[in-house]
C-alpha cells in the first residue's frame, strides 16, 4: 500500500513538473471538440444529437495523446528496471501509474467536458451525467491504455502502433459512456449504462496492470 | 502417438510437409460440393430471391474469421504458459488467413446485406460491429508483431494481445447489443429457422472447405518461419542443401 | 438435380447478379491469391536461404 502511495505521488509530482503536457492533452481536447460545430455547421438540434458521441471520442482521443509518456521517460532512465527488480510485484507499480495517469489526465477531461457541453447546447441532466460518464469511464482508459503503452514500449512508430492497438479495445467504453448521455438525452435512465461503465472501470484497474506488467517484462528483457 | 514431439520445430515441419496435400484435396471436395449444393442444386428462397446464395459463403467466413482468432488465442497462451517456439510460429501463420476472412465476412456481408436490407452497411447492427473490431484486432495484432524485431518479444507481445481481445470479443458483442436494444430494437437478425437441410449442407461444406483450406494454408506458411527463423539450425541446413534447396524441403 | 434451366440464367441470379458475383469473385479472389503469395514467398525463402548456406560454405563453414 505504501509502495502503491508512493509510486502514486511520485508520478504527479513528476507529472505537475511540465504542468505543459497535461495543458496541451486539454486544449487538444477543447481544439477536437470545437472543431465539429465548425465542420458540420451551428444547427443546434444536430449538435446536441452529435454531442455525447464526439466529446467521448475527443476524450478518447486524448487519453491516448497521453499514453505513450506513461512508461517512456521511467524506461529511459532506467527506473522502470528498477521497479521490475524490486520486492515489490511491478503490476503494484503500474496500478500506481494506472492511477496516477486517470488523475492528471482522466479527471481534468472530466472537468472541462461540460464546458464543452455547453458548446453543444446540452441539458443541465446531460451534462451532469457526461461529466459523471467521463468520470467513471476514464479509469478503464488509462488501465487498457497501459497495456498498449506497454506493449508498444522503446518500438518506432509506437504512437501510430499504440493507437491501433488501444482504440478498438475502447470501443465497449465509448458505447457505454456515450449510450449513458444519449439516454438522458432521449428521456431514459441512464442507470444500466453507467453501472457497466463502472464495471468495466473496475476490471480494467483491477486487471490490466498485471497485464501490462507483462508486457513491460518483455520490453526490459 | 506423443504430440509433444511434434511441437518441436524440427519434428513438426516434415509432418506439416507430408499432411499439406492432403488437406488441399479435403478443401477442394469439400468446396465443389459445398459450392454445387449452394449455387446449382439449392432452390430458390422464396422470401429472399436468388441473392441469399450469399449466405453459402458468408457464413463460412463469418466462422472462420472468430475460430482462427480463438486458435490463435489458444497458440497465445500455450507459448506463454509453456514457452514453445511453434506456438508464436502458429499464430503467426494463421494471422493473415484470419484477416482475410475478417474482411471476407464483410465483405459478402455488404453484398448480402445491399440486395436485402437495401444497405451495405449498418452501424446499428451487433454483429457487424463485432465483425469490423475482430478486423481491427486482427490489424492490431499483425501490426504489432512486424513492429518488433525480436521475434520472442513479437511471439509473447502479441500473444498478450491476443489475449486480451479474446477477452473483448464478448464485452463488445454485449455492448453494442446493449447499446441497441436501448435504442431502436434488434432491427435486423440472419435467422436461418426456415432452412431447408438441403441449405444447411451447402453452408456446412463450403466452412469445412474454408477449414480446410486455412489449415493448408497456415501449415505452408508455418513452414515458411520456420525456415526464416531456425535457418541456422543443423535440421534445416541437412534439409536444404545448397544443391538442391527447392527439392529436399519441399518434402 | 439442377435449379437453372440455362447458364445465362445462371448468372443472372434473378437480377441480382451483381451482388452474388461481387460476394463469390472476391472470395475466390482472395483465396486464389493467397496461396499464389504464399507460393512466392516459399521460392524466395528457400533461394535466400540457399544462398546463405552457399555463401557460409565459401567462407569456410563457420558456425
Amino acid at each position: 500500500m505504501r509502495a502503491l502511495l508512493h509510486v502514486i505521488v511520485r508520478d504527479l509530482r513528476l507529472a505537475l513538473r511540465r504542468p505543459a503536457d497535461i495543458v496541451s492533452t486539454l486544449f487538444f481536447f477543447v481544439i477536437v471538440a470545437s472543431l465539429f460545430p465548425l465542420g458540420v455547421g451551428p444547427d443546434p438540434a444536430l449538435l446536441r444529437q452529435l454531442a455525447p458521441g464526439v466529446l467521448w471520442v475527443g476524450a478518447l482521443l486524448a487519453t491516448m495523446l497521453s499514453l505513450p509518456r506513461l512508461f517512456a521517460d521511467d524506461f529511459r532512465d532506467g527506473t522502470l528496471e528498477q521497479m521490475a527488480l524490486s520486492p515489490n510485484p511491478l503490476g503494484l507499480a503500474v496500478l500506481g501509474k494506472v492511477v496516477a495517469h486517470w488523475l492528471y489526465s482522466g479527471l481534468p477531461l472530466a472537468v472541462l467536458a461540460p464546458v464543452l457541453g455547453l458548446q453543444f447546447d446540452l441539458s443541465t441532466g446531460a451534462l451532469g451525467v457526461l461529466t459523471f460518464s467521463i468520470l467513471l469511464g476514464t479509469p478503464a482508459l488509462s488501465g487498457i491504455g497501459a497495456i498498449g503503452a506497454g506493449l508498444t514500449l522503446g518500438l518506432r512508430g509506437g504512437g501510430v502502433l499504440l493507437s491501433l492497438l488501444v482504440l478498438p479495445l475502447y470501443i465497449p467504453v465509448l458505447i457505454f459512456g456515450a449510450g449513458a448521455v444519449d439516454a438522458v438525452a432521449g428521456g431514459l435512465e441512464p442507470q444500466t449504462h453507467l453501472a457497466l461503465l463502472t464495471a468495466l472501470s473496475v476490471g480494467g484497474v483491477a486487471f490490466a496492470p498485471w497485464i501490462a506488467a507483462l508486457a513491460l517484462k518483455l520490453a526490459l528483457e | 502417438m506423443n504430440w509433444f514431439k511434434y511441437s518441436a520445430p524440427a519434428a513438426f515441419y516434415p509432418l506439416a510437409g507430408r499432411l499439406i496435400p492432403w488437406f488441399w484435396r479435403l478443401a477442394f471436395v469439400f468446396a465443389a460440393a459445398g459450392l454445387y449444393i449452394g449455387l446449382v442444386a439449392a432452390p430458390v428462397d422464396f422470401q429472399q430471391g436468388e441473392a441469399y446464395r450469399i449466405i453459402f459463403i458468408h457464413v463460412g467466413a463469418a466462422w472462420m474469421s472468430m475460430f482462427i482468432y480463438l486458435v490463435m488465442a489458444f497458440w497465445g497462451g500455450m507459448g506463454l504458459a509453456f514457452n514453445t517456439r511453434l506456438s508464436g510460429m502458429m499464430a503467426q501463420a494463421l494471422a493473415p488467413t484470419g484477416t482475410m476472412f475478417a474482411f471476407l465476412s464483410l465483405w459478402t456481408g455488404a453484398f448480402w446485406g445491399k440486395p436485402m436490407w437495401g444497405t451495405w452497411w449498418l452501424w446499428s447492427d451487433a454483429r457487424l460491429m463485432s465483425s469490423l473490431i475482430l478486423l481491427f484486432l486482427y490489424i492490431g495484432f499483425l501490426a504489432l508483431t512486424h513492429a518488433i524485431d525480436d521475434k520472442r518479444r513479437a511471439d509473447r507481445a502479441g500473444a498478450i494481445l491476443l489475449l486480451v481481445g479474446v477477452v473483448n470479443i464478448p464485452v463488445i458483442y454485449f455492448s453494442v447489443q446493449w447499446w441497441n436494444t436501448l435504442h431502436q430494437g434488434a432491427s435486423v437478425s440472419v435467422k436461418g429457422s426456415s432452412m431447408a437441410v438441403i441449405m444447411l449442407w451447402g453452408m456446412l461444406l463450403v466452412a469445412l472447405a474454408m477449414w480446410m483450406y486455412t489449415i493448408a494454408v497456415a501449415l505452408t506458411r508455418a513452414r515458411i518461419i520456420i525456415l526464416e527463423r531456425e535457418w541456422r539450425a543443423d535440421w534445416v541446413q541437412t534439409l536444404s542443401n545448397p544443391e538442391s534447396a527447392g527439392g529436399t524441403a519441399g518434402n | 438435380m439442377m435449379h437453372w434451366s440455362s447458364f445465362s440464367e445462371f448468372l443472372a441470379m434473378g437480377g441480382k447478379g451483381f451482388y452474388v458475383w461481387g460476394a463469390f469473385g472476391v472470395t475466390a479472389l482472395c483465396l486464389v491469391l493467397e496461396p499464389f503469395f504464399l507460393a512466392r514467398r516459399r521460392r524466395a525463402t528457400l533461394a535466400r536461404l540457399a544462398r546463405r548456406l552457399r555463401a557460409e560454405a565459401k567462407t569456410g563453414d563457420r558456425p
